[in-house]
């Protein structure tokens, strides 16, 4: 269920899905939140593999475009992963939040 | 393009922080920076996608946190429903996906919000 949810959310959306997962995870198989971002990362592996592919046969995936934001997006997420670790380093989120609220409003009005 | 690594720097950040994929921040930086329209983005968004998980994952089941048989079964029965919303996109106009992707943006800020509080709750 959680599965069949995140795969149609991330071929829709372009995203991985984790945002559907990792809420699921916690609220429905009681995980707790650092197995459930750990989880949902290797799910959307196989997620974002798939529908990747799959947009490929639409074409629309370009594919130095996808370097260009993914290669330092690595080096995020190693970021990402030891601040998660850490409380304090995740107030940072809220920083994240508002970078989230200004890019949608942005995306809408311009 | 600058705009494009930072907004791809960021991405990474949020997706290790909350466990997804960075494509709520690599979707709109394709857009705002690069040009592309809102399909193209939702695709170059996924395949961006997967080495960030990947290199997640990795530091992650270092911490001992993937639960590994969990995350497979997940990521097989996602499959079909992926397939589903590929084909759903590509039938929805780009104006109504990008009003819905923003939607979905200001979601994901309330989880880290949340997040964030609720640490301030513990500590």
């Amino acid at each position: 269920m959680i599965g069949t949810l995140a795969g149609l959310f991330s071929g829709l959306f372009g995203v991985g899905g984790g945002s559907v997962i990792v809420p699921l995870l916690v609220l429905w198989l009681a995980y707790d939140e650092r197995s459930a971002t750990a989880t949902s990362l290797a799910a959307i592996v196989f997620i974002a593999a798939f529908a990747a592919a799959t947009q490929g046969l639409y074409g629309n995936v370009r594919v130095l475009d996808a370097v260009l934001v993914g290669v330092p997006a690595i080096a995020g997420v190693l970021i990402g992963t030891r601040l998660q670790q850490r409380l304090q380093g995740r107030s940072i989120g809220l920083l994240f939040a508002a970078v989230l609220v200004g890019s949608a409003v942005e995306l809408v009005v311009r | 393009m600058i705009g494009a690594i930072a907004i791809g720097l960021a991405a990474g950040i949020v997706a290790g922080l909350l466990g997804v994929g960075g494509g709520v921040l690599f979707v709109p930086g394709l857009v705002i920076f690069l040009g592309l329209g809102q399909h193209e983005a939702e695709a170059t968004s996924l395949l961006a996608i997967v080495p960030v998980a990947l290199v997640g994952t990795y530091r992650q089941d270092r911490y001992g946190n993937v639960r590994r048989r969990d995350a497979l079964m997940l990521g097989v029965l996602s499959l079909v429903g992926a397939a589903g919303g590929v084909a759903l996109a590509n039938a929805l106009s780009g104006a109504f996906l990008r009003d819905a992707f923003a939607v979905l943006m200001l979601i994901v800020a309330a989880q880290l919000v949340r997040r964030a509080l609720q640490d301030e709750g513990a500590s």
